[in-house]
């Protein structure tokens, strides 16, 4: 089984330079920065390198959209987002623990890309040891003249999950209020301090030191027809073995489940939540679906940042919806109506009816709340606070009008 | 102005400047899209989603408050997809929503209601417990905060951040708890508090000043000009006089900002809370005090006084109308050939002055005089002419000495005066010491012009009837010089 970014964690020493470089550690940069700019994009490009973030967004075209030092003249920016904090994601945290180097040595590659000489690494706040882990590397990487052309700076969120959301996160880094901006413009143009910016995820960024050795090409054949390369999957839940895996993009579902031991106690399995609580479930019939980005769009959910949750058939559906309903509720930044509202509102609707205090109307109601907020707010929270509701009622109705006829 | 171009506003062909937005576009067309959080002066957060639009090509309604003019766009606003989508973001902004309308001051003007009506009508569905805030927070001293009506559509902290830039009000927590709060430490106290209330839609930040007095429907309105100082702003006079035992009896309820070119949206808390002198201290008689009180008609008053006029110094002030200016010198200097004349800003009418709009002249028409060549001489010169009693006749008009020099000092010089007259609205506290004491128009009571500190002419409509026999000034310059000829 292929794997990059994880191949050498067996490797007790890995976090430190020394260990890293021996094993081949910053050769991808040299490599980069002995190309053009404008090639080490083109390599990106054909290597199929999707966003491992969440949005699948491909990354050699995210760079291409920076404008030119002649259009925009002035400083540019790198941030690695490390702020991680979709339910059921957890595998930056251990990318950064394990190979803080291959972070470092990726950021470097996309400076040289877009031309910043200053980067960013944006972890989230709860994440203390990967800090002070990153904070270790980039002094070692410091002494061993790494950082001369672009520096490297270390900034801690304070505990939103919105923060992770490109736009929120460079407000924050700005030091307001963590709320969405609305693009256009795009981060790529407007961003940090309103200047041209590049935010990229840790494991899109840890993949380039290895597209940089091996290729564009090589990388692409790893993968999916779209999705080149592997993808690391936060596994949880009811399995025997939860932890991260890599795998290359387009790997079955059932192949997936079966590397983390299977659904727990042998039990039957209800569903998969493929990407992290924010996307619809995965079901039985699915077990055969091409876990790439287009695979998983295909089958009507998304790949998301890879965090698998797997529950068995003990697991209610309206219990996991509330569950991830009052996640979002919390977790809403607040600036849309929509949002704000209908977050909090499907939120008491859902309690409600775990209490048994529901009714029949409560089920249109909750169908009708969610219509009225997916596609009238600002960022893809708020589309989620819209959908999840609307994905559980629609592949577990028996659950829902349970708990409905209760009341 | 940029390019112009041609785009489709409901199926019509409609010309509008390339990039305008489509919400000010259509509002130029004669359509106006419902919003909340779209200020033209505070920008397009795009928060509350009321102002949806479809867009032929577009898969879902878009925010008009964000969406630029271009050529061929072909926007709809009354189709059932805006409709439904407006009605189902509406129903989110009234979820939490006490819906205690009965006792909120903003009903009869609220965004909630008047939308609730265009676009909302549908059943309630909310079964859930509303979330609870606080209800009753003095926000500063004309400000009071009502945090569960808010819809947190970030206008008044826009406000406080962008224009006033002293960022009082901000928004804390988050989602459902999120609320507008008065930042620790803070009071909402800048010079343009006043206007957090005409900008936030719904009844979260009212006016101290005007809670409880009368409702809002009962309100008369006429544009005016505020006489605060010599900027000019334009306003709306609110008056209540249907109901004469609301507004605790008095008649002008509330001072609003009215757009213009002069001052934009906003208006200064001096000039919006500077009202009370209208309804209270007022004069309506015409009186000779000395040597017996007694009422006159205006033509017996016009008679006895104008033969006495010979050698009069006159004091007047910046708060006169042009028309009252061209009277005033008619009279006084080409009539009477007075050189004596009073009527700079003197500390009594100088205050603070900042780059947003107050001017520190705090009267609105010193302009008018210098329009006319008129030139004001000193009040200290004043002064030392009464002190010597050089002086058989003063005339003052619309001003109150006890403010130039002190009410012990002012009295002491005016009560050897062996002649002396009063003309104006107000009493003031020296009114006891005239001979003649004539009644005149507060600038709500006329209409006229003043012209502002930049040349603007600024016309204000009449917003009430007079008090008593009250007339505007030039009325009465008028029938002292007929008087005369
Ligand atoms: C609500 C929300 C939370 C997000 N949180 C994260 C996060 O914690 N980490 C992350 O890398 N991307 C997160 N994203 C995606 C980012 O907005 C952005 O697309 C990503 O960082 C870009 O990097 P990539 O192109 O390498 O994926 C989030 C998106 C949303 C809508
Ligand atoms: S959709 Fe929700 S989280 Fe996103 S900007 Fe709007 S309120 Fe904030
Ligand atoms: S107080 Fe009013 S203006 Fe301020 S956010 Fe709330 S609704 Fe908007």
């Amino acid at each position: 089984m292929t794997k990059i970014l994880t191949k050498h964690f067996d490797e007790p020493k890995l976090h430190e330079l020394e260990t890293y470089r021996r094993l081949g550690g910053y050769q991808g940069l040299e490599k980069a920065l002995s190309m053009s700019r404008k090639d080490v994009t083109e390599e990106v490009k054909k290597s199929n390198l999707r966003g491992l973030g969440g949005a699948g967004f491909p990354t050699g075209g995210k760079w291409e959209t920076v404008p030119p030092e002649e259009k925009s003249p002035g400083p540019r920016y790198v941030v690695v987002n490390c702020d991680e904090s979709e339910p059921g994601c957890f595998k930056d945290r251990v990318l950064v623990a394990r190979a803080p180097h291959q972070v470092i040595e990726g950021a470097l590659i996309v400076a040289h890309a877009i031309d910043a000489h200053d980067a960013f690494i944006f972890v989230r706040g709860e994440y203390q040891n990967q800090y002070d882990i990153l904070e270790d590397a980039i002094r070692e990487a410091e002494s061993a003249g790494y950082l001369k052309r672009c520096g490297m700076k270390l900034m801690r969120g304070a505990g939103a999950y919105i923060s992770g959301l490109d736009t929120a996160l460079l407000e924050t880094m700005e030091g307001k209020k963590a709320w969405p901006r609305q693009p256009p413009p795009f981060p790529t143009v407007v961003g940090l301090m309103g200047r041209p910016t590049a935010v990229n995820n840790v494991e899109t960024v840890s993949m380039l030191p290895h597209i940089m050795v091996n290729g564009g090409d090589w990388f692409a054949k790893i993968g999916a027809p779209k999705s080149g390369g592997t993808v690391v999957f936060s596994i949880s839940g009811h399995v025997e073995k939860p932890g991260v895996y890599e795998f290359p993009m387009g790997v079955k579902l059932r192949e997936v489940l079966a590397a983390a031991g299977g659904v727990k106690g042998g039990r039957k399995l209800k569903c998969v939540i493929p990407g992290g609580a924010s996307m619809p479930p995965l079901v039985e019939k699915d077990l055969d679906v091409a876990l790439d980005f287009d695979g998983v769009r295909a089958a009507g959910t998304f790949l998301g940042a890879g965090g698998m949750i797997v529950l068995d058939e003990t697991a209610d559906a309206v219990a996991v919806a509330h569950n991830i309903e009052r996640f979002l509720a919390h977790e809403s930044c607040g600036q849309c109506t929509p949002c704000r509202e209908g977050s909090a509102w499907t939120e008491r609707i859902l309690g409600r009816l775990l209490d048994g205090k529901g009714t029949p109307d409560d089920l249109p109601n909750i169908q009708r709340v969610g219509e009225n907020i997916t596609g009238k707010v600002i960022c893809a929270l708020g589309d989620t606070v819209g959908v999840i509701t609307r994905a559980y009622l629609a592949k577990f109705p028996e659950d829902f009008k349970k708990r409905a006829a209760n009341g | 102005m940029g390019k112009l171009v041609k785009y489709r506003l409901n199926g019509r062909e409609v010309e509008a400047e390339e990039g305008r937005l489509v919400i000010d576009a259509a509002k130029d067309a004669g359509v106006e899209i419902a919003h909340y959080c779209y200020h033209p002066a505070l920008g397009n957060p795009g928060n509350c989603r009321l102002c949806v639009v479809e867009v032929a090509g577009a898969p879902k309604p878009m925010p008009s408050c964000r969406l630029p003019v271009k050529e061929g766009l072909d926007v709809r606003t009354d189709t059932d997809a805006v409709k439904r989508a407006q009605a189902g973001v509406l129903e989110l902004h009234l979820v939490n929503h006490p819906l205690d309308c009965p006792v909120c001051d903003q009903s009869g003007e609220c965004g909630l209601q008047d939308y609730y009506m265009k676009v909302g009508r549908y059943p309630s569905r909310a079964r859930e417990d509303k979330e609870h805030k606080g209800k009753r927070i003095e926000a500063g001293p004309h400000v009071m905060l009502d945090q569960e009506r808010c819809i947190l559509c970030t206008r008044c902290t826009r406000f406080v951040d962008q224009v006033t830039k002293t960022h009082e009000l901000g928004i804390f927590s988050r989602g459902h708890q999120e609320r507008v709060e008065v930042a620790p430490g803070m009071t909402l106290d800048n010079a343009y508090s006043g206007n957090v209330v005409d900008i936030c839609p719904v009844g979260a930040l009212t006016d101290r000043d005007f809670r409880y007095k009368v409702r809002v429907w009962y309100l008369d309105h006429a544009d005016s000009i505020c006489p605060g100082c010599s900027r000019g702003c334009g306003i709306s006079v609110h008056t209540s006089t249907k109901r004469p035992w609301h507004n605790e009896g008095r008649r002008v309820a509330r001072l609003k900002p009215r757009w213009s070119e002069v001052n934009g949206h906003w208006m200064c808390d001096d000039g919006r809370y500077g009202f009370a002198n209208l309804d209270t201290d007022r004069l309506g008689k015409v009186l000779r005090l000395r040597p017996e009180r007694v009422e006159l008609s205006w033509v017996d008053m016009a008679e006895e006084l104008a033969g006495r006029l010979d050698g009069v110094k006159v004091v007047a002030s910046g708060m006169l109308s042009n028309e009252d200016w061209a009277a005033f010198k008619a009279l006084f200097v080409d009539t009477l050939t007075v050189q004596d004349l009073y009527f700079s800003a003197e500390p009594d009418q100088i205050g603070a002055e900042d780059d947003l709009l107050r001017k520190k002249e705090k009267v609105p028409n010193l302009k008018g005089a210098e329009a006319l060549g008129l030139k004001s001489g000193s009040f200290d010169r004043l002064a030392e002419d009464l002190e010597a009693g050089k002086v058989r006749c003063l005339y003052v008009i619309e001003r109150d000495l006890a403010k130039v020099w002190g009410e012990a000092r002012a009295r002491a010089l005016l009560t050897q005066v062996p002649l002396l007259v009063f003309q104006g609205p107000n009493k003031g506290a020296l009114g006891d010491l005239a001979h003649y004491r004539l009644p005149a128009t507060a600038y709500v009571e006329e209409e006229g012009c003043f012209t502002n500190f930049e040349g603007n002419r600024r016309p204000y409509r009449k917003a009430l009837e007079p008090i008593g026999c009250a007339r505007p000034d030039w009325e009465i310059f008028k029938l002292l010089q007929e008087a005369r000829s």
